[in-house]
């Protein structure tokens, strides 16, 4: 049986695989992909051994940084993020959940100061077993991942 | 001599002070009760900046500093400020903090303290920034109990109402994780303790548990903590439904313990009915009193880097 690929290869480039079903839409706009008119081909709802589904990202002629790469696992943790040289992987990039993330979220409190006034967003980052939370450094309010709003 | 370790800080959440700076406040406050020091913000500008209405927060920072010999600058609404025309916070803060030597705010937004003390380098007190924090007034509380009580460690505290919405509780319940300090939370459901704090509370292994009415706990505790339903953030029915649930009555003191004293921040609305004004437990009035003295063990501490009590042995 032929063995087709759901999202066509890239020479060069970054892979994101493995990023929860749902969730490579958020990394899009957290990655500020399309600011950056790069190649990007997502692939929805795949099939997934370890999870049933899964979401897959592949962006051409770019390398995240180390710094992207960890922003990452704020949505996706169990996501793996390759290098590609010429087809094949060369470095696996090695992720931490980031202690803090400045800018790119929006406090989800309507009565939030950070929402109204000129300042720019900052979260600290807490994770509670497989729970991932975020701290509002204004208000304070305290949420889940899931809650968090992007930046578009 | 002792290290300030307050001078030049801002106070802007309870999350961020440590044992001993919490230790130092409710020092300098018995020292400045017992002996008052009226020159100590003397040629100190003090800008209190009270965007929404406040009466006891608001007269005991101006007593407070007119007692230690500082000047007061400041309003207590917006209705007069630039803000009316559509100047930002940021901008309002910018300017006041050129003229002042202490910031203190109130708002109704949450987080405006902190994005006023990252804007400034002058000292920031947080007076109450809309259901987050109200630092100041657990500061109050937390003597008001060490005092009362002479200890903090090994006491039962039940912290009654509206458990969900209370800065003034959000606030406290930071500090208790300090302190060995057993609660009882009674509230009603819609008003239950936020999970967050719940969390918190497991995280620092402080014993909590929940009740429903004030006779579960009445007899256990040292302290019991009420507070207002706030009103406006219920429903008419919810707010119909709870009007006579969790009202403190005299009748419900009978099997007290008799160190128990009772506590309000205040407002009250009719929580605690007028009948226990007159036992022996009723010790509101005099926590609103210190209100004064620990504002005043604030204000000392930021603005000065040493006082004269500091030298002597604590």
């Amino acid at each position: 049986m032929s063995k087709t690929l759901s999202v066509a290869a890239i020479q060069n480039g970054t892979v994101i695989d493995h990023i929860p079903a749902g969730q490579a839409f958020r990394i899009i706009y957290l990655l500020r992909l399309l600011d950056k008119h790069l190649q990007v081909t997502v692939g929805l709802n795949l099939p997934s051994k370890r999870s049933k589904l899964k979401d897959l990202m592949k962006i051409k002629n770019y390398i995240l940084t180390k710094d992207q790469a960890n922003e990452i696992t704020i949505f996706a943790p169990t996501a793996t993020i390759n290098v590609i040289n010429d087809f094949e992987v060369t470095e696996k990039i090695i992720t931490t959940l980031p202690t803090s993330i400045a800018c790119i979220f929006i406090c989800p409190n309507p009565v939030c100061i950070s929402r109204t006034e000129p300042v720019d967003s900052f979260f600290y980052i807490e994770e509670q077993g497989k729970q991932v939370f975020l701290s509002c450094k204004y208000c304070e309010k305290t949420v889940d991942r899931n809650e968090i709003e992007v930046r578009i | 001599m002792i290290e300030n370790r307050l001078y030049g800080r801002d106070i802007i959440s309870t999350r961020e002070l440590d044992l001993s700076q919490i230790e130092q406040i409710l020092q300098t406050t018995s020292a400045l009760k017992a002996q008052p020091l009226p020159d100590l913000l003397k040629g100190k500008i003090i800008a209190h900046c009270f965007f929404e209405p406040s009466t006891r927060t608001r007269l005991s920072f101006e007593t407070a500093t007119l007692r230690l010999g500082g000047n007061v600058i400041g309003f207590s609404n917006d209705e007069s400020l630039s803000i009316k025309k559509g100047e930002t916070l940021y901008d309002t803060m910018q300017v006041i903090a050129n003229y002042a030597d202490l910031l203190i705010i109130r708002h109704r937004q949450e987080g405006a303290a902190r994005l006023v003390a990252d804007m400034t380098t002058k000292p920031v007190i947080n007076a109450g920034d809309g259901a987050n924090q109200h630092p100041t007034q657990a500061l109050v509380d937390l003597f008001t109990i060490y005092e009362c009580q002479n200890r903090l460690d090994g006491l039962a505290l039940a912290l009654v109402g509206d458990l969900k919405y209370s800065r003034t509780i959000h606030s406290f319940l930071e500090i208790c994780t300090l302190y060995d300090i057993r609660l009882f939370l009674v509230a009603p459901d819609v008003l239950t303790l936020p999970e967050n704090f719940c969390n918190l509370l497991k995280k620092k292994g402080v014993r909590f548990s929940f009740h429903q009415s004030l006779e579960e706990v009445v007899q256990k505790v040292d302290i019991l903590y009420m507070t207002r339903i706030q009103q406006e953030r219920l429903n008419e029915a919810e707010n119909k439904k709870l009007e006579k649930q969790l009202v403190l009555t005299q009748a419900i003191l009978a099997n007290a313990k008799p160190n128990l004293k009772i506590l309000h921040p205040l407002p009250r609305i009719s929580e605690i009915d007028i009948s226990v004004d007159h036992t022996p437990f009723a010790h509101y009035f005099e926590q609103a009193a210190n209100g004064v003295y620990v504002r005043q063990a604030l204000l000392a501490l930021l603005l000065n880097k040493e006082l004269p009590f500091m030298s002597q042995s604590s």
